[in-house]
């Protein structure tokens, strides 16, 4: 019964080899199941888009315009605050996706709020600080040092209120369905971005804080 | 793995107690010395604080990447590793050949070389 070579293949019925390259059990996926490396794959972009400012900055970094330099204008124990203030927010979260793995729904909605506190301190100081800078007159327009420092550091600052604004929805998400598959699901990929906004932190009070006044 | 985690994907480490505790000491650590190193000015070469301060900053990237992030080789079957090497091999190129370029930019173009000179 075996097919012969010499026979047509007959039209509706695909050659035997072909499973090797082609999926054709049309199986299910789980709901969200491709959605963690997805979300990966946003982050490396974003990566990408703060490698083009980081590149800007460091490329435009040293072009005062005979204006205020880093040393003139960066005050480091602020920064030095805000650093620690994204730290404790990240262990926080952390805490908050142990709760979660303990399913205790109370332990989650208590460490979010904890790291989103954490979050708008840290908001409330940069804006402190771009308000100081810019009451000094080091505003964005001043050198192309100013424009990439803003750039950067402001394009950081919105990640981090768009990160609070998807915390107190996920919040209320949490206290509605309690801590259902895609609620959870929800909370891994933030979590994945708030420490992704903490890495790009790193980068930030390096290159541009430390380095600045090292200059 | 808990009965709560069995839709994802297999390979996955979601992180303990442990893992987060030690990730968050050894970031204060990585955080504190190049803060302590550049506003007490320990060590007077600028250049060695400078390679000091990068060099605890690449460790604490690390750092993060696998406490906080949980990267390993075995998640999404390797793709979230592979993505990363990706977007590591653009943003080396990136960097590194714009602050190349524009630097030999700066250096052949500007007539102004007192000032041009303090940069670096």
């Amino acid at each position: 019964m075996s097919a012969s070579v010499t026979t047509p293949a007959p039209t509706n019925r695909a050659p035997a080899n072909l499973a090797r390259w082609y999926d054709l059990d049309e199986h299910d996926h789980p709901e969200g199941g491709s959605t963690m490396l997805g979300f990966w794959i946003y982050l490396m972009s974003d990566c990408l888009i703060f490698a083009m400012l980081f590149a800007a900055f460091g490329v435009l970094g040293g072009n005062y315009a005979a204006g205020p330099g880093p040393r003139d204008l960066f005050d480091l124990p602020l920064v030095a605050l805000n650093t620690s203030m994204l730290l404790f927010s990240s262990i926080t979260y952390g805490f908050a996706m142990l709760a979660m793995q303990r399913g205790h729904v109370r332990g989650v909605q208590g460490w979010l709020v904890v790291t989103a506190l954490f979050g708008a301190a840290f908001l409330s100081i940069e804006f402190y600080e771009f308000a100081h800078l810019i009451h000094e007159g080091a505003t964005p327009q001043r050198s192309a040092f100013l424009s990439a420092f803003f750039t950067l550091v402001g394009t950081h600052g919105l990640h981090v209120t768009f990160g609070l604004i998807w915390l107190g929805v996920l919040l209320v998400q949490v206290g509605k369905r309690g801590l259902v598959a895609a609620n959870q699901r929800r909370l891994m990929c933030l979590s994945l971005f708030w420490h992704f906004l903490d890495v790009i932190w790193i980068g930030v009070f390096t290159f541009v804080y430390l380095l600045g006044v090292l200059r | 793995m808990s009965a709560a985690h069995d839709s994802h994907a297999s390979g996955e480490d979601h992180g303990s107690l442990r893992g987060y505790v030690i990730g968050f000491l050894l970031s204060v650590v990585l955080t504190a010395i190049p803060f302590a190193l550049v506003m007490t000015g320990a060590v007077a070469d600028k250049g060695l604080t400078g390679m000091l301060v990068v060099g605890a900053a690449v460790v604490q990237i690390v750092v993060h990447m696998i406490f906080f992030l949980h990267m390993n080789t075995k998640s999404e079957g390797g793709w979230n590793m592979l993505a990363l090497l990706f977007t590591i091999v653009l943003i080396v190129i990136v960097l590194s050949g714009s602050l190349w370029v524009m630097h030999h930019l700066n250096a052949n173009m500007m007539p102004m070389s007192h000032e041009m000179s303090e940069m670096p």
